[in-house]
């Protein structure tokens, strides 16, 4: 094995563990929402923290290995793909506090009723993040357009759930700020879903060489 | 854009431009300036080229790749039939210049039309001017008036001639060895050739005299057609728009090289340019 590999090998080791955090910090946090349990949001903080730590060093690296080891083909595309999956992967743990804190907020206001489909979102997007993490460590093309084909479906749930939303400020006015908290809990779930498809872009980038963003292909051609 | 015989053909946009534009098949592209067809190359009875098909695209730099060995110098000499003053060296195949047959032209106008710079700096044991003037002195192409001019000209195109503008009667080997590779260029374009072939032009020159070369390759494709054979696979990133990669005698991939050094089709391109190989 190269040396260079060896080093290649280390990045995506430091990518797993990353994405180990952040799949931790998202289930911690929607836990906490659903049970308010403060010190469960005490702990997605805790995961942030070190997330945060993880991406300069994985940026670090990446850099690094761009500008000794000046790579091409297959190892250039693993390396700008390690890079964007792990912007990705941070702003998936930003996403995470924010649900926290929603959580926090949610704990200082009179109980609300239902927590509508948001753990039912929270499911889809996690197992998203678990599959498009899996299509990286595997280099499967076939799993990570399975990932782009589910953000459809969190979309969707994540209209549904606003119309629900809307339709329980209407009937009670006095609970608008924690169906306000929920609704950014929603949407933050929603956008934990955009990353994951982000990654799971990058995934085929990184295995096929194609670049499915935005279309792109179809505008190629 | 790769025909069923394996060649590529480019749709010229614009000639002059830096930036790097994908070949496209198009029934109207402009004809390649070479075109290689079924070329093998023999030393004697040991072949070194097997079957070779290869467009060199019009005011482009085309770029080869491969390891040492690979035929990719032996593949630069057919281009202008440098290979005919090698003993015992025979091509078969087609090889066409502007659609004609390269081989019933005459030799001596071949290599005017296809001048060659080789790896080590050769400038002849004269003054700057002198070697500039060579050629177009032999060819009888510069009336006494002229000669200057020409000589400036070709200088000002090889970026050399701030540099030697006041010693131009001085010895050749007086210059540094970037300035001598730029001395050849400079001698290869007095006699204005359609296509210059480069066999490692920068090997041997320090990253200041290399980044030189390079810049004066791009506005060298406005006026003529460049072939470049680079051991430096960065360099052949860098510069050429489409790359050719030989191993063991044979082109295994042609394409832009944005294709080649992101996402190459073949198995032995990825493991070469990834340091694989072997």
């Amino acid at each position: 094995m190269r040396h260079f590999d060896e080093e290649l090998e280390e990045l995506k080791s430091k990518l797993l563990e990353m994405s180990g955090l952040v799949e931790s910090a998202i289930s911690t946090s929607v836990t906490a929402l659903t049970s308010l349990d403060r010190q469960l949001c005490e702990r997605v903080f805790e995961y942030e923290d070190r997330i945060n730590i993880m991406e300069i060093e994985i940026d670090d690296m990446a850099t690094r290995l761009l500008a000794l080891q000046q790579p091409m083909a297959s190892d250039l595309r693993f390396l700008t793909s390690a890079i964007k999956i792990n912007n990705d992967l941070e702003r998936m743990g930003d996403l995470a506090v924010k649900i926290a804190k929603r959580a926090l907020d949610l704990m200082d206001l009179p109980p609300v009723k239902p927590l509508v489909d948001i753990p039912e979102m929270a499911r889809l997007a996690e197992s998203m993040l678990h599959k498009c993490l899996d299509s990286f460590v595997r280099r499967d093309s076939a799993l990570a357009r399975e990932v782009l084909v589910s953000d459809d479906g969190v979309d969707d749930t994540r209209v549904e759930i606003f119309r629900v939303l809307i339709r329980a400020m209407q009937a009670e006015p006095a609970n608008i700020p924690q169906y306000v908290d929920l609704m950014s809990v929603a949407r933050s779930l929603e956008r934990i879903a955009d990353h994951a498809t982000n990654i799971a872009e990058d995934v085929l980038f990184l295995t096929e060489g194609i670049d499915v963003r935005h279309h792109a292909e179809t505008r190629k051609s | 854009m790769v025909t069923s015989t394996g060649m590529i053909s480019m749709e010229i946009t614009d000639p002059a431009t830096r930036t790097r534009e994908a070949p496209k098949a198009s029934a109207g592209a402009v004809g390649p300036k070479l075109r290689v067809s079924g070329l093998n190359f023999y030393y004697g009875k040991k072949q070194a080229l097997f079957d070779v098909d290869l467009d060199v695209p019009a005011n482009r730099i085309t770029g080869l790749i491969g390891p040492s060995g690979c035929g990719k110098s032996t593949f630069l000499r057919t281009l202008n039939r440098m290979y005919e003053t090698v003993q015992h060296g025979r091509a078969e195949g087609r090889l066409e210049l502007d659609g004609e047959n390269l081989m019933e032209l005459d030799a001596i106008s071949v290599r005017r039309r296809v001048g060659m710079v080789f790896q080590k700096s050769n400038p002849f044991p004269k003054s700057i001017f002198d070697n500039v003037a060579f050629g177009l002195r032999v060819n009888g192409l510069a009336r006494r008036g002229t000669l200057h001019e020409a000589v400036e000209r070709s200088l000002r195109r090889a970026a050399l001639w701030d540099e030697v503008k006041d010693l131009l009667h001085a010895s050749a080997y007086k210059l540094s060895g970037g300035q001598q590779q730029r001395l050849c260029i400079a001698r290869a374009l007095a006699v204005d050739p359609e296509v210059l072939l480069l066999d490692e032009p920068c090997s041997a020159l320090d990253p200041i005299a290399t980044a030189k070369i390079e810049e004066l390759l791009f506005d060298l494709k406005k006026q003529c057609t460049v072939v470049l054979v680079t051991h430096n696979m960065q360099q052949a990133a860098r510069v050429a728009d489409v790359t050719g990669f030989f191993l063991l005698g044979r082109l295994i991939e042609f394409n832009t090289t944005e294709v080649i050094f992101k996402t190459p089709a073949r198995r032995e391109t990825e493991d070469y340019i990834t340091g694989r190989f072997g």
